[in-house]
Parts: C-alpha cells; structure tokens; sequence
C-alpha cells in the first residue's frame, strides 16, 4: 500500500526530476512529509510567484521540464503569474498544487481556489486529480504534454485526501495515450521543397528566427542553412543566442527596439524565412508594412501561429529542428547573394547600435563590459523594460539557453526567481540578473531563497530611480509628464546585506569592470547597484504602430 | 461576418465545455446556440456551437480548439451539404375561444405540435432550422409569447460529403 504523496513522489522522480521549487502549506503536508526523507531536492523560496519562475528558469536553462509545488489558495495563485508567463513563451513546466479535500470542493472552504477554472487559459492542460489511482497516469501525462510538441506549463491540482489515501500499486502506463494530442515533426515533404525554390530563387532573403529554434535545440541546423545559403539572419528577444552575436550573417534583434539594419533588410527583403516565430505584435509594429515585398516562409510546431498576425506563402507545420534538418538534406547547392550581403554590410556600419561616451554612467556601457568580461560563457536572465532591452542590444550571446527572459509577458519581478532555476541548471556558469530598481523590487524576497542556498546569482541592478520604460513612454508620447514612474533611491547594498549578501554600490563607469569581477569571483550571490543616468533611452525604438523602419532615435539614412 | 457552425468531438469529461467556450469570450465572440450530448462514440461528446465571425477568427478559434488535449476533431459544417435542426418549445397565450383556432392552424402550417394544453395557454413544439423558428415565433409573437425554450442548433454532414477542418 503508497499513500498518494508516495506515489506522487516516486512519479516524479520517474520522469526525471532532480529539483522543486516550492512553499509548503496545510494541504500539501502529506506531500512535504514525503519530501522530508526522499532525495529529490526542494528549494524553498520565499513567495509562490518564485516557485513558479525558477521552475521556468530552469526549464528555459536545461531544456527540461521545471517543477513547482505551492499549497492550495493563496499558494496556486500565486504562481498564476509565473505559470501565464511560461504559457507566453511556451516553456515547459509542470506546476504542482494542493487542494483541499475531494468532500470540500466547492465549498468555499478554508484556502480553496478553483485552481484548474483560473489557469485554463494560462496552461497548455490542466488536472484536477479525484482519484488516487489517477495519479501516476495523470503525472505522466502532465510531463509528456508540457515537454512535447510546442511546449508549455501543465498544472496538477491534488486534494488533500488524492495525497493522504494509501491504494495498492497501480501499473504505470508505459506510454501516453491521448487521442487528442498527437504533435506534428515532421514537415511536409512538398512544402520543404517548396520553400527550398523560393530560397534559391530569393536575391535578398533574410532569415527570421526565434525562440522555437531556442526549444527544439535547432541552433546548428539553423546556422548551417544560413551559411550555406548566404542569408542573414535577424533574431527576435526570444531567439537571441541561436546564432552568435557575432557571426558575420547576424544582424541582432529585429523589431521594437531591433537594430535598424535587421529592421531595414525585414522591409526590403524579397523573401522571408520565418523560423519558429509567432509574428508578435512587438517584431512587426504595423503588420502591413512588415516584410511589404516578401514571399513569407514559416515553419512552426503550432499550426495555430501560421497565418494568424501575417499571410503566408509557404507554411510548413512541423518541429524547427527536423524541418530544418529535413531542409539540409534537400539542399543541392550553395546560395550566394553577395550584393544583398554587402547592401546590408553598409547598413551595419552607418547604423551601429551606440554606447554613449561621455564619462558618466550609461547603462549600455555596463551591459557590453559586462559582455566583454564574461565571453558568452553565462547564463544572463532579466526583468523587464528598459534593463531588458538594453541586454538584448549590446549583450553578445554566443549560445543558445544562454538568454532568459520574459518575452510575451513581459513579467517584471521574473529575473530574479528565474536566475536561482537556471543557475540549477547551469552551475558550471555565472548567472546573472540584469534588474532595474523597479523590477527587482517586484520580488526582492528572494534574497532570503539566494541567501539561504547560497545561490551564487549576481544581480546587477541598473538603477535609475524611475520606472524606466513607461517613463521613457511618458517622455516621448505623453508630453514628459511623468505620471507615477518615480521612485525614490533604494540602498540594495543595504538590503543585501541585511540578508547576508555581499554587494557593491557603483557610480562610475571606471568602477564598472572591477565591480563585476568582484562579483563573479565571489563564491555566493552578490549584488550590483549601479547608479546610471536618470533618463537614459532605449533606442532605437519603433513607436507603437509604425512600420518598422521608421524608427526614431537611430542614425539619419 | 457570417454565422459558423461548428462541430466538436470532445472526451466526455468535467471541464471541457468550459475550456471550448472559455476560447472564445477570451476574443469577445458571443456564442449564439450551443448544444452539447453524448454521441456514437463511448466516452465522447460532440458539442454544436454557433458563432457570428469572420472566417479568420472563425479558422484561427478552430486551431485553438484544435490544441485543447480533450478536443479530438473540429470540423467548421459552414458551406457543406448539411442538415441542421433546433428544437422549440412556445408556450402561448390561448384564452378558450379566442384565438386559439388561429394558432392550431398557424402550428400545422409549421408542422409544429401542440404538446400541452390548458384553459388559458397552448405549449407548441416546433422542430426546424433557425429561421423556421425564428418566423414561428414571430408569428406567435401577435398572441402572447409567456415563455420560448429552445434547444440549440444541432448539426450533421449529408452522407459522403467532406468536412472542413480536422485534427
């Protein structure tokens, strides 16, 4: 006889997992008494939310599947936010909650929540378990969806007596069997070929990649069809790291604050090669005016992408990977398109992304010396505005997994949480969290989680005392009247040391590099607070509705 | 924007109504008729759901449902030979005497039947595609409707016609 915690337990451990990220409370005891003697490790973090955001961390880091556990109630909502953010970027985790008695359901009864009623929109599925015999099957399940075909969060919702009821063994499934679930891999053999024409036929190509070819780990595959047909490649916020930043095809992130030569060759391209990206509002600004003379290729896992936000010539449903790998195969020679090349050779040099140089303390600064120190070997996590896009514009990531953000959600008080689940999946690196002081604030409680772990995460917080990008919106668009987006200074250093944290306070751009060295070559967390300028802008930058070459704070063409 | 008829094969299990219609109030569309029932195959249902949409959200709603893991085919019956019914049920204001003649032979125009009958009200039951219905009651409209219950559409493909959609 295996109580449910038991079985639970032994479940998860089947599918592989090492770690959970987790809060306890009353309905989930019999679930942490079963935790108390098992190997499989639980990190206690310090707020629901964080559960939630290291699991996807993790996730994101190792291409595995992430798990949280948080207790009914107030616990399943607090990981709401963590789980609709996996659900934007399609990141597979399986969320664990408590619930109360199967007798009570309903019944308003004490920390109830209709957990699986609020997360049906925010989950690729969802359980309610009723049955302790279901348990094992539903489990089993619940990693196999949230891992396969398009990835995303899966929630198990567990009642009390699911957990505390002893049943003798039942066999586990040894395969999944859901009729209405059957992911497609493979491309169709004729639209391959169909795209493969086009391509050849192109004169200016370009390749639009994202972060499909990040889940199913195509990054070879991606750069070898780039180099050996000649096309230039432009990633968006989710696909950075698929190909180097400095590869001579890679012309860095495409859209709202993309480069101006990746926006420049979108317009003028004659065909597009849409890779596992969804056409997001904040890629294409007026979609009418995105890629105007292109042919579109677009290969995705989810058919519902094609087609949605842009009319495509060539859909090809089917896994990035063997679609492209499918595509080498095909491939009978070489594609050259010089001209086009050096066309967008021309754009690269007289439309740089730029650092200011003026002695005082530029946020883009510290985000390059940052990259120059740590050579793409690390795993750099953000929260969300300005600090972001900084990132993503003058960081150069070389791997892929080696960039984790909150891309379609745009969760700020994410980085934190998700840089303690990717450091448990990449302790060989440095990870760190590029954080503004408004994020970081969102969940600041995890200094308590890093702290206690000794979770060697640095966080590098670009502090402007503003909400930065929704003051850099009041700025441009609302007349500067800045309407709530100040804040007034925080001492981090402080607060990281009340936790036991080693910080350093930076107000120059000559401490900059030594600081960071400080901070990598602590053994535990550590925490950067750099004063930058005050009202620094993300440039260039696509007003809300225009064209995407009509930026405003690039260089004059 | 046309009215859609679609027809879903569900697993018979606690939620899935809620997991189709939740798809579409999250893009604002109004369901005009819904009818769900156990069907040939053990363990399933099928779901009729009419929708007023454009043929893009109609197709982009269609592949989201297509996602949902207790889905197991959609398929749009708009365009294809089809037989489509509703059922009515019209209670109706009949005073002894007064005009209830009238509307016995109004039911038998329709081909409708009186199911109920008391001193001051007929119930009429009318089987028929939306419009029909919607004429009958219409007609009724004039005598006093007290109360109007309806079904839902249900639809079904005329043999070895293709079907649209799938999974």
């Amino acid at each position: 006889m295996k109580t449910g915690a038991k079985i639970l337990v032994e479940s998860l451990q089947r599918e592989g997992t090492e770690i959970i990220f987790g809060y306890p409370g009353g309905v989930v005891l019999p679930i942490y008494d079963e935790l108390y003697d098992s190997s499989l490790r639980h990190i206690l973090v310090r707020h629901e939310q964080a559960a939630a955001h290291a699991a996807d961390g993790y996730a994101r880091a190792s291409g595995r599947v992430g798990v949280c556990l948080a207790t009914s109630g107030p616990g399943a909502c607090n990981l709401v936010t963590g789980i609709a953010t996996a659900y934007m970027d399609s990141v597979p985790i399986v969320a664990l909650t408590g619930q109360v008695p199967t007798n009570l359901l309903g019944n308003d009864a004490f920390q109830e929540s209709d957990i699986t009623g609020i997360t049906m929109p925010v989950t690729k599925h969802n359980y309610l378990v009723k049955r302790t015999e279901d348990l094992s099957r539903v489990v089993k399940e619940a990693f196999y969806i949230a891992g396969t075909g398009r990835p995303g969060p899966v929630l198990v919702d567990i009642p009390k007596d699911v957990s505390t009821t002893s049943i003798k063994d039942v066999p586990v499934p040894e395969k999944v069997q859901l009729r209405g679930y059957n992911p497609t891999y493979s491309g169709h053999k004729r639209q391959i070929e169909k795209a493969l024409q086009l391509i050849m036929a192109a004169e200016r190509p370009v390749i639009y990649a994202g972060g499909g070819v990040i889940l199913s780990n195509a990054s070879a595959e991606l750069i070898r069809i780039a180099t050996e047909l000649g096309i230039p490649v432009t990633t968006t916020l989710m696909g950075l790291g698929c190909i180097p930043c400095d590869h001579p095809l890679n012309l860095g992130m495409l859209g709202m604050h993309g480069t101006e030569y990746a926006n420049f060759a979108i317009t003028e391209c004659d065909v597009l090669f849409a890779i596992g990206v969804r056409f997001d509002d904040r890629v294409t600004g007026k979609t009418e005016t995105f890629a105007p003379h292109a042919k579109i290729i677009h290969i995705d896992i989810d058919p519902a992408e094609i087609g949605k936000n842009k009319r495509v010539d060539v859909p090809i449903v089917g896994d990035t990977k063997t679609v492209l790998s499918d595509m080498l195969t095909c491939m009978k020679k070489k594609g050259v398109h010089d001209s086009w090349i050096k066309k967008i050779k021309h754009w690269k040099q007289h439309h740089p992304l730029v650092c200011p140089d003026d002695g005082c303390l530029h946020p883009q600064y510290i985000i390059r010396q940052m990259s120059e120190l740590l050579k793409g070997d690390a795993v750099i996590v953000s929260e969300v505005g300005q600090n972001q896009m900084w990132t993503a514009q003058h960081f150069c990531f070389r791997h892929p997994r080696t960039w984790i953000t909150s891309g379609g959600l745009g969760t700020m008080g994410y980085g934190l949480p998700a840089a303690m689940g990717a450091h448990f999946a990449r302790p060989d690196v440095p990870v760190f969290d590029v954080a503004g002081d408004g994020s970081i604030q969102m969940n600041i409680q995890e200094f308590g989680t890093i702290a206690h772990y000794n979770i060697p995460v640095k966080v590098a917080i670009l502090n402007n005392r503003y909400l930065g990008m929704v003051r850099q919106w009041q700025e441009l668009f609302y007349d500067r009247r800045y309407s709530y987006t100040e804040m007034p200074a925080v001492e981090f250093v402080k607060i990281a040391n009340a936790y036991g944290i080693e910080g350093i306070k930076v107000e120059s751009p000559d401490e900059v590099m030594p600081a960071l060295k400080a901070a990598v070559e602590c053994d535990g967390p550590f925490v950067l607070d750099f004063r930058v300028e005050r009202e620094e802008n993300v440039f260039p930058m696509v007003p809300a509705g225009a064209a995407i070459n009509e930026m405003i704070g690039g260089h004059p063409r | 924007m046309k009215p859609h008829t679609l027809s879903i094969l569900v697993e018979n299990k606690a939620g899935v109504l809620s997991r189709v219609t939740g798809l579409f109030s999250r893009r604002g569309f109004n369901i005009e008729s819904l009818a769900v029932g156990p069907c040939e195959e053990p363990g399933m249902s099928r779901i009729t759901i009419v929708v007023i949409g454009d043929d893009a959200q109609v197709e982009q709603v269609m592949k989201q449902l297509n996602k949902l893991i207790d889905i197991i085919k959609v398929s749009d019956l708009t365009g294809n030979e089809r037989v489509e019914r509703e059922l009515a049920l019209i209670k109706v204001t009949a005073e002894v005497g007064s005009s209830r003649a009238e509307i016995m032979q109004i039911a038998e125009i329709f081909r409708a039947q009186i199911v109920d009958v008391s001193p001051k009200s007929l119930i009429l039951q009318v089987i028929g595609n939306t419009q029909k219905i919607d004429a009958l009651e219409k007609l009724l409209r004039q005598y006093g409707v007290k109360e109007f219950v309806r079904t839902g559409t249900v639809g079904i493909l005329r043999a070895s016609k293709n079907v649209t959609g799938g999974k």
